[in-house]
């Protein structure tokens, strides 16, 4: 009975025509993820080594390793995961359990996404002006992961909102009804089930903190230095840092060392990624309710 | 028996620890509020001084001359670098405005299971890469490719900015795209099937209508990110303040500006204030941007 | 509730109402009820969906302290206070078990279930513990079904024994007054009469509010029935007089004989 006419094979026809054309474009925006990433392998590859990474730059940073870089990354991303994720949780955990749909809540809403808004390097300025200069941190690593954590603070505020809200309203009422304070219900039943969503959010945070460079320039990476920092009043480099640095700054860096400080960001990046997309694909499949 | 209600009514410890958390969590709710109010209180007081006194509004808005280090007569033009900011911004929106539209009709659309979620991943990880990256990756791949493309003697430029600016703005807005894509209720897509519509007869007349708001946000989202956007543009756009006549002239962007003089000046010094200034500049521009992407979100929520 | 005389509730009443009025914005949910329930009764609330039955329950426990719309005029005592003037709210709500109609295993493990709310109260002893867990699921006729698998979630439990797990969990609060909210809506006729002499074991400790949409369980179970009908409430009796037909309104009569609802 049904017998194609004219008209539906010319639809059919464009229709394949539309579906390709999108196609080539989804696939030209992620085709130079893949083509950066083989690049980056190809040619930052080589150089990764042990020595690579545990060994202090030498000869003016044109060669050695970058040590003294990757600890001060960590330690940068230790230190605003640690000012960052109370704060966030706890935003969270009012907008989540606490706030009525006001006014108020609304203005919050606006200052997150804002916040999350705000260009990096405004963040740098607001970093000097209030942590280097005003508090007296100086440049150091407080000021710098202070500046990280409130640019980032968003992405934990927002992650574990929606782990929160994704907890049913009926468990919290369950647990009201037996006399649980709105505190005890939070810790008994909505944080533990939502505990993995909001780690998800902090890996992610990890990852956008690794590698940000602006906001850490002015408030507490150094271009330089021969040592290891020994407080957090103390400056540090950055493996992020460190990129700009001996791409822009330093003359005869052989080519293959700003690629393989590259690759090593990416990949410390990139992991922190897949390891949230793959907790949170996990997760959506072993819910408990 | 019943029990009296005196025995058993007692403020507890359980009791006191409540109200001290719900004290603690509204303190860490308006921290948000607190703290991008603490921002433009920080970036001002350290620029206002000199935008009200030493700083000659007019020239800042017509001199394409940023000479601030000058010994004989420092000028504050911020012409040209607005115009390396706009120009790069707006090559990057014409690169990444068409892509990620086209890329989040297709994910949302025509793609399903398997390939839907690797391309999903995919955007993530083009949002992942660090803006410092980018900016090395302009200068030394997009670099050359551009003088062998194009035969012009610099690759750092309009251009080579543009392209990466673009595509690290593409993921936040394929992303958002998508999501107002995929809020167009299935009701919709399906009465116009039933009227004999075909697919993209649907995508283009029912969906992209539907959706429209948020697609508007979703560029004037990534439109933001560009503008703000810092490490990236300062490697790859060759750094010469200009007023660029084509895309290949090389340019200088606000942000750039900022990140490449912030660590030269002194406190306090009027380099110092002009680039605060340039900061304020920044913040109201982004903050306008990102209030009008919410307002405009806002609008589809209530229809 | 003008011009009517209202007898004083007997002295020992767990629950005293008096002109309680339950709206949501401008929409009243319940208006002018007063009513009390005594200790050791089963007292039933009859009518059909959205008369209020809900709402009721919820001011009880003041659950409108969660949802801002919700407005609760008049008053309502427990234990002889007045349940706004109580200091500690959550001492209040330990007092009063509630039963939801869709059972609410909490995701935690049967055990853990059952003890949450011995532990909030401040309960460590892992012996102490157990004794609770036992007793309560034994009252609750789920003891023997679940007493191998304590550590499994109570929200993988059939609907049947997850409505018994939700009932134990509420008497693990050692309440004096046990709310039931249209227990037997999501389970089965046998577990139903299971958890029916179990109300009947109960009140020989506690008092229990069932809210039901089933005349007849009322008719088995309660005392003193209530009969609310689209946000009134129209009339309180013994329940034995008022199904043989001596009702104050021809409305329950009709309901209560299945002319409607």
């Amino acid at each position: 009975m049904f017998t194609a006419t004219q008209r539906d094979l010319k639809n059919l026809r464009v229709e394949g025509r539309y579906r390709f054309v999108f196609m080539a474009m989804t696939v030209l925006l992620v085709l130079p993820v893949l083509i950066i990433l083989a690049l980056l392998v190809v040619r930052g590859g080589p150089v990764l080594s042990a020595e690579f990474l545990f060994e202090f730059p030498k000869n003016g940073m044109t060669a050695g390793g970058v040590f003294p870089a990757l600890l001060g990354t960590i330690i940068l991303v230790i230190v605003a995961l640690l000012a960052s994720v109370p704060l966030g949780v706890a935003a969270a955990v009012y907008l989540s359990e606490y706030a009525a749909d006001n006014w108020l809540t609304r203005t919050i809403n606006l200052a997150i996404i804002n916040l999350a808004g705000v260009p990096s390097i405004v963040h740098a300025l607001f970093g000097v002006g209030a942590f280097v200069v005003f508090f007296k941190f100086g440049t150091s690593i407080l000021a710098a992961s202070l500046t990280l954590a409130i640019m980032t603070l968003p992405v934990v505020i927002v992650a574990t909102r929606e782990s929160l809200q994704a907890v049913p309203q009926a468990f919290r009422e369950a647990c009201w009804s037996l006399g649980a304070t709105r505190w005890q219900t939070i810790r008994a039943v909505v944080l533990p089930n939502a505990v993995s969503g909001i780690l998800t959010g902090v890996i992610l945070e990890v990852s956008r903190t690794a590698g940000e460079t602006a906001p850490i320039m002015f408030t507490g990476a150094a271009f330089f230095l021969p040592f290891l920092p020994e407080s957090v009043f103390d400056q540090t480099m950055a493996l992020s840092l460190h990129l700009f640095v001996i791409s822009t700054q330093v003359p005869g860096v052989p080519e293959g060392l700003p690629y393989g400080v590259a690759l090593l960001l990416i990949i410390i990046v990139l992991v922190m990624n897949a390891l949230s997309i793959g907790l949170r694909t996990y997760l959506r499949g072993k819910k408990k309710w | 028996m019943a029990r009296s209600a005196e025995a058993i009514d007692e403020r507890n410890l359980a009791w006191y620890l409540d109200r001290a958390v719900r004290v603690f969590v509204f303190v860490g709710g308006i921290s948000a509020i607190v703290l991008i109010i603490g921002i433009f209180v920080f970036i001002t007081r350290e620029g206002l001084e000199f935008a009200t006194t030493t700083l000659n509004i007019k020239e800042f808005f017509t001199s394409p001359r940023w000479a601030p280090t000058s010994e004989t007569r420092p000028t504050y033009g911020a012409l040209a670098l607005i115009a390396g900011t706009v120009s790069v911004t707006g090559t990057a929106m014409i690169v990444a405005i068409p892509f990620s539209l086209g890329a989040a009709i297709y994910i949302a659309e025509f793609a399903t299971g398997k390939t839907r979620e690797v391309l999903k991943v995919l955007v993530e990880m083009l949002a992942a890469i660090p803006s410092v990256v980018w900016g090395f990756i302009g200068l030394s791949i997009m670099n050359g490719i551009i003088i062998q493309l194009f035969n012009v003697p610099i690759g750092l430029n309009v251009l080579n900015a543009g392209v990466i600016l673009g595509l690290m703005a593409a993921p936040i807005m394929t992303t958002i795209a998508e999501d107002a894509l995929k809020a167009v209720p299935d009701d919709y897509r399906q009465a116009a099937e039933a009227m004999g519509a075909t697919r993209w007869q649907v995508i283009f007349k029912v969906v992209l209508p539907a959706a429209r708001n948020g697609l508007v946000s979703a560029v004037l989202l990534g439109v933001g990110r560009g503008f703000g956007e810092t490490m990236a543009v300062l490697m790859a756009s060759g750094h010469s303040i200009n007023i660029p006549d084509s895309v290949f002239d090389s340019v200088r962007a606000l942000t750039a500006t900022i990140a490449a003089e912030l660590g030269e000046t002194a406190v306090g010094s009027d380099h110092y204030g002009a680039l605060f200034t340039l900061g304020i500049m920044l913040f109201v521009v982004t903050f306008i941007i990102n209030l009008t992407a919410d307002l405009v979100v806002r609008g589809i929520k209530k229809r | 509730m003008v011009g009517t005389e209202v007898a004083p509730a007997t002295k020992e009443a767990v629950l005293d109402i008096r002109n309680l009025r339950i709206s949501y914005g401008s929409k009243v949910a319940l208006n002018d009820v007063t009513l009390d329930v005594r200790p050791n009764e089963v007292f039933g609330i009859i009518g059909p969906a959205n008369s209020g039955k809900t709402s009721f329950l919820k001011a009880i426990t003041r659950m409108d302290d969660f949802n801002a719309s919700m407005n609760v005029s008049g008053q309502i005592s427990f234990l002889g206070k007045d349940v706004t003037k109580w200091r500690n709210v959550f001492a209040l709500r330990r007092r009063v078990g509630v039963v939801f109609p869709l059972p609410v295993g909490l995701p935690l493990s049967v055990y853990d279930n059952v003890a949450l709310a011995p532990r909030l109260g401040g309960t460590k002893k892992k012996a102490d513990l157990d004794e609770i867990v036992e007793r309560c699921l034994r009252r609750a006729a789920l003891w023997d079904e679940v007493k191998d698998r304590l550590d499994s979630l109570g929200s993988l439990l059939s609907g049947g024994q997850q409505q018994r797990l939700t009932i134990a969990r509420a008497l693990s609060q050692d309440p004096d007054l046990l709310l039931l909210d249209e227990f037997s809506i999501a389970v089965d006729p046998v577990t139903t009469m299971r958890i029916e002499d179990v109300i009947r074991e109960l009140k020989n400790e506690i008092s229990i509010i069932m809210v039901t949409n089933l005349v007849q369980q009322a008719r088995r179970l309660a005392d003193r029935t209530a009969f609310f009908l689209n946000s009134e409430f129209v009339e309180v009796g013994d329940t034995s007089p008022m199904f043989e037909g001596e009702v104050q309104d021809q409305r329950t009569h009709d309901y209560i004989t299945g002319r409607f609802g």
